[in-house]
């Protein structure tokens, strides 16, 4: 174990370096594995319209210390610019808009590089693309030229770059991510109570022995030892006694779990000079958590069934390991073990004592899976690290974008925007009757209506929709939506756009560190009752 | 229907995308709506920020933004070095200065014709002549003690008979990457005070596991806070920005740890539990200060409809898994002791002494009170300060609550030094 190793070390005398205590409070989230990824990081902005949702985003980019950034933007800035986008000033006036952006967005972040194009007019967007070093993410705003599209979604294919498609109006904003295919995530960072897993109903032998030595004599006791016995000693040693007078069946429906809950609380002592024990409270209050046999996640059993769609993904370490995990879920009715120990009455040596046994099988199961690694093709020079993250991260292991394929979501990608429309619709017609919220699906319709246009007028917003929706103009919802985009006639709030920005920020940063989930796909923002909604479509 | 005319005030070319908004009718605004007015009536107006941190400076782009002239902005705080990864207003050479004066003089630089008057001072030194002159308060803080004051204030200043005597408070927090926007309308909708069980404080370890029986590096690390520092003494007084000093700390909870075979004790951590380090990003804070900012351009122009009253004042945010709102009415509470009329229930032992009781008020979500004096209906239990009268209630101390003939159903009132003009109102149920 690499903690008792670094605990026989004399301390470190010297404090973080001056960069960590500047990342200090990111650091903290995404850990030095996510900081380098952002480091290596290099996006592209192409900008249009009123041009500030894409910067909003990219100044929460540059400040975390994104490695390098270019934005692509043809538009000259003029006096409406400065109302809405912080990043220009008086000076700008007349001169190319990304050039000024690009420059006062790098003096937030000396570490950050960053470029602007075009610089001559006769530098094209496909020029820029053909040159450059692989963006790791390409971001566009809307209102986008149509013919952009096509450019964006090859070089997407070609290299396997995600696009981030932006647009931000009046009120109202919604973005879209298009991964180039499933994307796995392992280091989820789900809540922490989420990932314990105590293995109380069917202990393995070093525990299950452990735990009944412990409780052997459990009323022999002296009051001291008996308010100090760990909580899972507790439930193991119940659990044994339950099932000795419930024809060794564990207790499993809810009914069983209450009765055994009150066998627990009154083994407790009460004649001491507290009243109670507080061991004896933490093991009741866990009866309800602790007591579940182990069943796959629907995340990981969706994992599971997927096949990769390309040989480039099928030799990906990810899905070597998780075809390794597989296997040993079959073989053993379980996942590998996290192996933490949620904190418990315990005296220390007992306590240490115990967290050794839960780190000592978990590092055993690590051992078992990386041995099925090493025996599938390409898998002996996967990481064994990576192999450590997945098994401890196993329960939680999500799959985004799972339909994958990009020929498949081209073919489906109307029929399934019809499908979801529709679908949320009806829904409100229920919403309406019990006072819910209504779906936010028709600003997401409004505002495509205007994503190659500068801007539009209600009648015309609602004519576009009518190509998914035909009876749009009788929904008042769609009605009000389109007056909304309307009124901004294109043009942006600041505070949607920022609000906007650092909510695509949180995604890039989440694609780029593979931590966290990501929305799968799209967002949608109401700024006049300020909340969201996320659908995939 | 969206009318073609617009209202601008001053810089018409400038404002023009604001202005089809703020000063025109969408299908969401109100009849009493009057667009003609709009503009000129927000560059009048006078707007209060708290806090030029993470959230304050984004707050005071947002507000330059968003058409409002005359801004106050309040905080008592110097620039870290460990600010910069999202205080976007600081630079490294800004370092050691006050944050509310370098952020001003960068907005107003940036965004021409906006003026902001910088306060490098606690909001506790300002009394209500000062927050008499704001029309609206826009709070982004770290501290839960400076939230419950200044609700505390505004809902104090509000008088019936005088319109101006309310101002709207909209308050946002982060932590990683969630965070919460909320509006309260003092007196009329529910105040931080009623909320603020939804923010309640972490359980402290207890005393006996750190001295005798500690499991983790935590524990390690509060030993060597609590009890290592005050035997020991290596410093005159705990600074925890200074990293000599951290380190110490690191050190004794280091070797602890290896007493006990606790793995786990890093600098981070200990710097992260001894100065309770809640982790940021710029991205958190964009979302939430805009949030913040965006109700703050619907109050002042009623252009559409803003959270706070009648329904929905209060949105959570969460970014974790997926992009997650709640948006929801949190209800204002009768028993709220700052903005109700009725004293809360307090459950309690009769038989505990009075100084369990005082220690109680600390841990209880819906209290939080640190350092509480008591007064019963008839007498005073315990005072605080000044020392005199602390000398004199002492005794009652280790008195049962019995004994100091406290009767079931019996009101009681509680003040804290934090808190210095409200008193909290109690009323006692006995556990049987
Ligand atoms: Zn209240």
């Amino acid at each position: 174990m690499t903690e008792i190793v670094a605990s026989q070390m004399p301390p470190i005398l010297h404090g973080p370096s001056e960069k960590e205590r500047k990342y200090d409070r990111q650091l903290r989230l995404w850990a030095a594995s996510g900081q380098a990824a952002l480091e290596s990081a290099n996006i592209l902005l192409v900008n249009s319209g009123a041009g500030t949702v894409g910067v909003e985003t990219l100044k929460n980019l540059v400040l975390p210390g994104i490695g390098r950034f270019a934005i692509y933007d043809d538009r000259v800035v003029d006096e409406a610019d400065l109302g809405v986008n912080f990043f220009l000033d008086e000076d700008s006036l007349g001169k190319p808009r990304s050039q000024c952006v690009t420059e006062l967005l790098l003096e937030l972040n000396p570490e950050v590089q960053g470029d602007w194009y075009p610089k001559e007019d006769d530098a094209t967007l496909e020029s820029l693309l053909a040159a450059s070093p692989m963006f790791t993410v390409i971001m566009y705003t809307n209102p986008v030229r149509a013919e952009y599209i096509h450019l964006f979604e090859s070089y997407s294919r070609q290299h396997k770059t995600p696009l981030v498609a932006i647009h931000s109006a009046g009120f109202y904003s919604s973005f879209q991510l298009h991964l180039p295919g499933a994307f796995p995530i392992v280091d989820t960072h789900p809540d922490e109570t989420a990932t314990t897993d105590l293995r109380v109903l069917s202990p393995w032998s070093e525990l299950g022995e452990f735990a009944r030595n412990m409780a052997i004599d459990i009323d022999k006791l002296d009051d001291h030892e008996h308010g100090h016995l760990p909580y899972v000693v507790l439930l193991i040693h119940f659990i044994d006694q339950w099932k000795r007078s419930h024809r060794n069946e564990y207790p499993s429906t809810y009914k069983d779990k209450l009765e055994f809950r009150r066998l627990v609380q009154t083994a407790a002592r009460t004649g001491n000079p507290e009243g109670g024990e507080e061991n004896f409270d933490e093991a009741a209050a866990a009866v309800l958590k602790a007591l579940v046999p182990p069943s796959l996640p629907s995340g990981l059993k969706e994992i599971f069934d997927y096949q990769p769609k390309d040989p480039d993904e099928e030799s990906s370490g990810f899905w070597i390991i998780a075809s390794a995990v597989k296997d040993f879920y079959t073989e053993n009715g379980c996942l590998p073990l996290p192996g933490n120990l949620p904190d418990m009455k315990a005296k220390s040596y007992v306590y240490i004592q115990l967290q050794n046994i839960y780190k000592r099988k978990a590092r055993e199961d690590v051992a078992q899976v990386l041995g099925r690694v090493r025996a599938i093709p390409a898998g002996e020079h996967i990481d064994p690290a990576e192999v450590e993250l997945f098994c401890k991260n196993a329960a939680h292991v999500k799959l985004i974008n799972a339909t994958g394929g990009k020929a498949e979501v081209d073919t489906s990608l109307a029929g399934r925007l019809k499908k979801v429309v529709d679908q949320e619709l009806a829904n409100d017609e229920f919403a309406k009757e019990a006072m819910m919220p209504l779906s936010l699906v028709p600003i997401y319709l409004a505002l495509q209506a205007t994503a190659h246009v500068a801007s539009a007028s209600a009648q015309e917003i609602i004519a576009e929709v009518a190509k998914v929706v035909p009876d749009a103009a009788q929904n008042e919802s769609i009605a009000s939506a389109a007056q909304e985009v309307a009124r901004a006639e294109g043009g942006e709030l600041h505070n949607v756009a920022a609000l906007t920005g650092g909510m695509v920020a949180q995604e890039m940063i989440k694609i780029i560190t593979k931590q966290y989930i990501p929305i799968d796909n799209t967002c949608i923002f109401d700024g006049i009752n300020s909340r969201c909604q996320v659908l995939r479509l | 229907m969206a009318s073609a005319q617009v209202y601008p005030a001053s810089e018409p070319a400038r404002w023009k995308y604001l202005d089809r908004i703020r000063t025109r009718r969408g299908p969401y605004t109100t009849e009493a709506y009057d667009p003609s007015m709009v503009a000129e009536a927000m560059e009048n107006m006078m707007i209060l920020v708290i806090g030029a941190g993470g959230l304050g400076c984004e707050i005071l782009k947002n507000l330059a933004l968003s058409g409002f002239k005359n801004i106050h902005v309040i905080d008592m705080d110097t620039i870290d070095i460990s600010n910069l990864n999202r205080q976007f207003l600081f630079r490294q050479a800004d370092v050691g200065s006050f944050k509310a004066e370098v952020a001003a003089k960068f907005v107003e630089k940036r965004v021409k014709g906006v003026k902001i008057t910088p306060h490098n001072c606690k909001i506790q030194d300002k009394d209500e002549d000062f927050y008499m002159k704001f029309q609206l308060v826009v709070c982004g803080l770290d501290s839960i003690e400076a939230r419950r004051w200044i609700n505390a204030t505004l809902v104090n200043m509000v008088d019936e008979e005088v319109e101006d005597s309310y101002k709207p408070l909209i308050d946002g927090g982060t932590e990683g990457f969630k965070g919460q926007a909320r509006v309260i309308f003092p007196t009329i909708t529910s105040c931080i005070e009623c909320q603020l069980d939804m923010h309640a404080p972490r359980p402290a370890v207890p005393l006996c596991t750190l001295a005798s029986i500690p499991r983790q590096p935590e524990h390690c690390i509060e030993w060597a806070h609590v009890i290592a520092w005050d035997k020991e003494k290596p410093f005159p007084k705990l600074d925890k920005d200074d990293s000599e000093h951290i380190t110490w700390l690191y050190q004794k909870a280091l070797i602890r740890a290896r007493e006990f075979n606790i793995p786990g004790v890093t600098y981070s951590l200990t710097q992260g539990v001894v100065k309770n380090i809640i982790p940021a990003i710029a991205a958190t804070n964009s979302v939430i200060a805009a949030a913040c900012c965006n109700e703050a351009l619907k109050i002042a122009s009623s252009c559409a409809p803003s959270l706070g009253y009648p329904d929905n004042n209060y949105m959570m945010y969460s970014g974790n898994d997926s992009i997650y709102t709640y948006t929801f009415k949190h209800e204002k509470k009768d028993d709220c002791p700052v903005c109700g009329n009725l004293a809360r229930e307090l459950v309690v032992d009769p038989e505990w002494t009075l100084c369990e009781l005082v220690e109680s008020f600390a841990a209880r979500p819906e209290a939080q009170l640190k350092k509480p004096s008591i007064r019963a209906e008839s007498k005073t239990l315990y005072m605080q300060s000044p020392a005199s009268l602390e000398e004199q209630t002492r005794p009652n101390l280790k008195k049962t609550l019995r004994e100091l003939g406290l009767a079931e159903g019996e009101e009681i009132g509680v003040t804290d030094p934090a808190f210095a003009t409200v008193s909290f109102k109690f009323k006692l149920k006995f556990k049987q």
